[in-house]
């Protein structure tokens, strides 16, 4: 691990003046991930600056009549947050349904938002990544590809994105607040957060430098069948298969999204409402899978029809 | 006594943290840190090494390099596992992740910064990294042949003949690989998770070049080994060499990955199973065909195609090895092994015939019961897999099995059971135990023997105590150093029996020494102890190889099994989730219910494991281990292991020792992978012969939507 250093922040001006102020620094909320990657040397920030007490922990209502989720809302707490498992249930099980009950602990809203990829040649350094070191190719087209990504992939990238929680998010058309460096808010749809790999793979959002999430913000609930269907091959804390986020209503799913299928979380809103037997030929439109990962398209049918099922 | 389910005497050590693993170990003070580097090619070899930038780094005491390491031993390719095993001595490559340099500096990070900064030019050579048909030399080896399996395979009324694939598995005990090593006024002290002491003092000092008197190794708690702790690893090696060097303690604790490429591995296997039978299931032929991993640096060969040689009768028997000579690193025993990969597939296969047969997989299995070892011919002491299959069933309510394949649904769950028959032989080797009184009541047990999770601590005290009539609390025991009285450690499940019978036999020639000064109506053993012997008494008991033990040449020796599962596959998505579980044993006389239930418990886990999740794997460009940690390597979560159950039976072998006990540290797991892989054939219908079952493997056979 390279040396660096370290200070905590009070307000959310505060850290992103910090961060800015350096060039090379990173924030660090609950650190599940990035302490990992920092270990393994995959990230290596010069200055960390602490933002779990700049409070930014409440989940409240918003005048829209929705929820606004503070980004150091720990995991655990989102998912068990009453109004969360009544009127944003997927958002709830998505939550259940990712790492532990350890990390859920620790890990924040933001934070999850912003977790990198479990590629597996990302993590390994002596292989060439265009996310880790751009420009130098990647490792997983002709590697094993049994995890990656079936949409949305380009020649440079076939990572995925691991987060539960984005893929609920998509689903229920949240917004996230983020504050500049020089204290300005903005808003982005979570539709525009995450980006596809294209060949700037290590663009993951279209966060500007130096711009913190302070937010997540939920529409009004839209009622319906919450569902949020994780395949994977054992039971807890394993990374997903492919996973299905779906809100359904008069029998069809209003609301789709699925995660480890592509590099975001990836919503098609041209299925939704769609007759039933017509909703999976539109999601995997376009797919470009690997002989690796093929599986996940008849994975993605079944468990979207899965989905229905459970619904009816 | 002997048998009770005493909890661990070392237990409130462990869960108080006073229990100090290798890496905890601070009497020789605060030690420096070492940090290995790998290479980053699968083969080939260094060209370049520039250490200037990591010699330049804050706090580093010393950067070795294959160009200044001290001399060692010369390397012996294709080595024992506990051969000597030299670091750093030359600039070839054989593995991905191989040392190529070892940096130690004041903390674990300085160490792990300074090696990234250690600049290596490669010279990389084509290696071959890929197990198939191709890849097997034509030789055969480990033959046994009886009879005429191709006569008996044209003659069956029923016949399979089916091509089954295992992967690559890690040991991977929760406690990484860790090493502290100090040396002192010319002794080197050697704090180490290590299975087997006395051995591993042996190879360090062979390795290093010291004398052997020189070395104390001392493995006094080691958290889970499952074989890994076994071999000789650089963890031992590169810390011994650079503590002498620097006079001051140096730890070594590999990283989870190196976890991957500095520990061997089971080897992957191919296995062609081919079996023969009447109409009425009576098997005719058994032919186990395997082609296994081996690499050119070490010996270690799985034993994958031996371990139906004296499960099931027939007169017609073929089974043998080929090997696949790979540059995807050592190979070293993994908890089960053989047994694993073998009777997964053999197991399986098995399977298969009961239903071409249409004959009741349990019932296939009772009928093809011997009593003789069919390749030995001789007795098979202890032979109750009838029993456990019998009792297993009545207890599990195989009765209730679906008779037709993918007929049983739970709602979106298909519904299967499967059963697996396990059979391991028992070994006994040499050991030696020290039992002492002394004159103020405290009974004191000696012997290098480890405890590696296994409760050998609580054991040892119970047999002790049992000899002697003293209560348990009275009994000290002192294990897992190397100048203690010399066993063969904890490893091939033979460290529990080997251990008793020789503390009993100390126990025994205690009790004749006294009995010859105070006779035998003494009434406290203490108070005669006192008197005849103010000092204090001891003596010695051992155990002989079971080479030079008539016992092990008049009988066939094995433990035994029976594994019953029902499994959960879900319709739609192909995920397999284990609904219940139940193993029946026979191994001898149970020395304590409690952790003899655990480890029982924890090698069906494996089974499970094996089945449904294990498997490493390589990238066939480079020979790197892609799913090198614990979010990708899977195991089973808790969430996987819902109620399962062990029973062992009343048993005493007196084939075995006097003691009537057998070992069941492996026992567990290789039948009880093949009841999970017949529960889901019998759930869905699919046959998965390429371990583990997953996902993408069940999918095409699975109802379409």
């Amino acid at each position: 691990m390279k040396s660096f250093t370290y200070e905590r922040a009070n307000t959310a001006a505060e850290a992103v003046a910090a961060v800015a102020a350096m060039p090379g620094a990173k924030f660090i909320a609950g650190g599940t991930n990035l302490l990992d990657l920092m270990k393994l040397g995959i990230e290596a920030p010069v200055h960390l600056v602490d933002i779990n007490r700049l409070g930014l922990d409440a989940i409240e209502p918003t005048e829209a009549g929705g929820l606004r989720i503070g980004a150091m809302v720990r995991n655990t707490d989102l998912a068990a947050d009453a109004r969360v498992r009544r009127d944003y249930a997927v958002l709830s099980r998505a939550l259940l349904a990712g790492a532990s009950g350890q990390l859920r602990n620790k890990a924040t809203t933001g934070g999850n938002l912003l977790q990198r990829t479990r590629c597996a040649y990302f993590y390994n350094t002596d292989m060439p990544c265009n996310k880790r070191s751009p420009g130098s190719g990647c490792a997983a087209v002709g590697g094993l590809s049994h995890n990656h990504a079936v949409m949305g992939v380009s020649d440079a990238c076939i990572a995925t994105h691991p987060s539960d929680m984005a893929v609920a998010l998509r689903a229920l058309d949240a917004t996230v607040e983020v504050i500049s460096a020089k204290g300005s808010m903005r808003m982005i749809p979570i539709a525009d957060f995450h980006r596809l790999p294209g060949d700037t793979p290590h663009l993951e959002t279209n966060l500007q430098a130096n711009e913190m999430v302070t937010a997540v913000i939920l529409p009004r609930p839209v009622g319906g069948t919450h569902i949020y269907r994780k395949v994977r091959e054992r039971a807890s804390y394993a990374f997903a298969n492919i996973a299905v986020a779906m809100i359904v209503r008069e029998g069809k799913a209003a609301r789709l999204a699925l995660g480890g299928v592509a590099h975001k979380p990836w919503r098609v809103e041209a299925a939704e409402d769609a007759p039933a037997e017509g909703i999976a030929d539109i999601v995997l439109a376009g797919a470009r899978p690997t002989a690796d990962n093929a599986y996940k398209l008849d994975l993605t049918r079944r468990t979207i029809a899965a989905c229905l099922g459970d619904a009816s | 006594m002997i048998g009770e389910g005493l909890s661990r005497t070392d237990g409130p050590l462990k869960v108080s943290g006073r229990a100090r693993y290798s890496a905890e170990r601070r009497e020789m003070g605060e030690p420096l840190h070492g940090f290995i580097l790998g290479a980053a090619i699968g083969k080939g070899r260094v060209v370049s090494i520039d250490t200037s930038r990591a010699e330049a780094m804050p706090g580093v005491q010393l950067v070795l390099t294959h160009l200044n390491a001290p001399p060692q031993a010369e390397v012996i390719p294709k080595s024992d596992i506990l051969d000597v095993q030299p670091q750093l001595t030359t600039d070839v490559i054989a593995h991905y992740g191989a040392p190529v340099a070892f940096v130690v500096a004041d903390t674990f990070e300085q160490a792990r910064a300074a090696a990234a900064l250690i600049d290596i030019g490669y010279e990389v050579v084509a290696g071959e990294f890929v197990l198939d048909e191709n890849s097997a030399a034509p030789e055969w080896h480990d033959e046994s042949r009886l009879g005429d399996l191709d006569a008996a395979m044209a003659a069956g009324a029923a016949t399979i003949d089916a091509v089954y694939a295992t992967p690559y598995h890690f040991s991977q005990p929760m406690e990484l690989h860790a090493c502290i090593a100090d040396w002192r006024n010319g002794h080197l002290t050697l704090h180490i998770a290590a299975q087997m002491v006395a051995q591993l003092a042996d190879a360090v000092a062979d390795t290093i070049l010291i004398d052997r008197s020189c070395i104390t190794v001392d493995s006094s708690f080691v958290g889970g080994g499952f074989g890994a702790k076994i071999a000789l690893h650089a963890e031992a090696i590169l810390s011994a060499l650079a503590t002498r060097q620097l006079n001051r303690p140096v730890q070594l604790v590999l990283t989870r990955r190196q976890g991957f490429t500095i520990a061997g591995h089971r080897p992957a296997s191919i296995s062609r199973v081919r079996l023969a039978a009447t109409r009425e299931g009576q098997l005719t032929g058994i032919g186990h065909d395997a082609n296994i991993q081996v690499s050119p640096e070490g010996n270690w060969k799985e034993g994958v195609a031996t371990v139906a040689r004296a499960l099931y009768a027939a007169p017609n028997r073929l089974t043998r090895t080929r090997h696949s000579e790979l540059d995807t690193g050592v190979c070293e025993p993994v908890r089960g092994p053989g047994e694993v990969p073998g009777l997964m597939v053999f197991e399986s296969a098995l399977d298969e015939l009961a239903e071409k047969l249409g004959i009741d997989p349990l019932e296939l299995r009772i009928r093809n019961d011997t009593a003789i070892d069919p390749e030995k011919h001789r007795p098979l002491s202890g032979r109750r897999l009838v029993e456990c299959l019998r009792e297993g069933a009545a207890r599990f309510g195989w009765d209730q099995r679906p008779k037709t394949p993918a007929s049983r649904r739970d709602g979106r769950w298909l519904i299967g059971y499967g059963v697996g028959s396990s059979i391991r032989g028992h070994y006994q080797t040499t050991a030696e135990a020290r039992v002492r009184l002394d004159p103020d009541g405290q009974v004191i047990v000696q012997t290098d023997m480890t405890d590696i999770g296994t409760g050998t601590y609580t054991i040892a005290a119970q047999v002790a105590a049992a000899a002697l009539g003293v209560p348990v609390g009275q009994v000290r025991v002192e294990l897992a150093r190397s100048n203690l009285p010399r066993g063969n450690g904890a490893g091939g499940s033979w460290g529990s029996g080997n251990t008793s019978v020789a503390i009993d036999r100390a126990c025994q020639a205690l009790r004749e020494k006294l009995g010859r000064v105070a006779g035998t109506g003494y009434n406290d053993l203490f108070a005669e102890v006192r008197r005849h012997f103010p000092t204090g008494i001891e003596a010695v008991g051992s155990t002989r190889g079971m080479d030079d033990e008539p016992s092990y040449e008049n009988f066939s020796i094995f433990t035994y099994g029976a594994t019953f599962t029902e499994v959960g596959v879900d319709i739609m998505t192909g995920e397999t989730r284990i609904r219940r579980m139940l193993g029946v044993f026979s191994a001898g006389r149970i020395l304590n219910a409690k952790t003899a239930r655990s480890q029982l418990l924890g090698g069906m886990i494996w089974g499970i494991s094996a089945a449904l999740h294990e498997a490493a794997h390589v990238d066939p460009r480079n020979g790197a281990w892609v799913n090198g940690d614990f979010a990708e390597y899977l195991v089973p979560t808790h969430a996987d292991v819902p109620q399962i159950e062990a029973i062992a039976l009343d048993d005493f072998d007196g084939a075995a020792n006097h003691l009537g006990s057998k070992g069941i540290g492996e026992l567990g797991s290789g039948g009880t992978a093949g009841s999970v892989a017949n529960a889901v054939y019998n759930a869905t219908g699919v046959r998965v012969r390429d371990f583990p079952i997953t996902i993408s493997k069940l999918l095409p056979g699975l109802p379409k939507i």
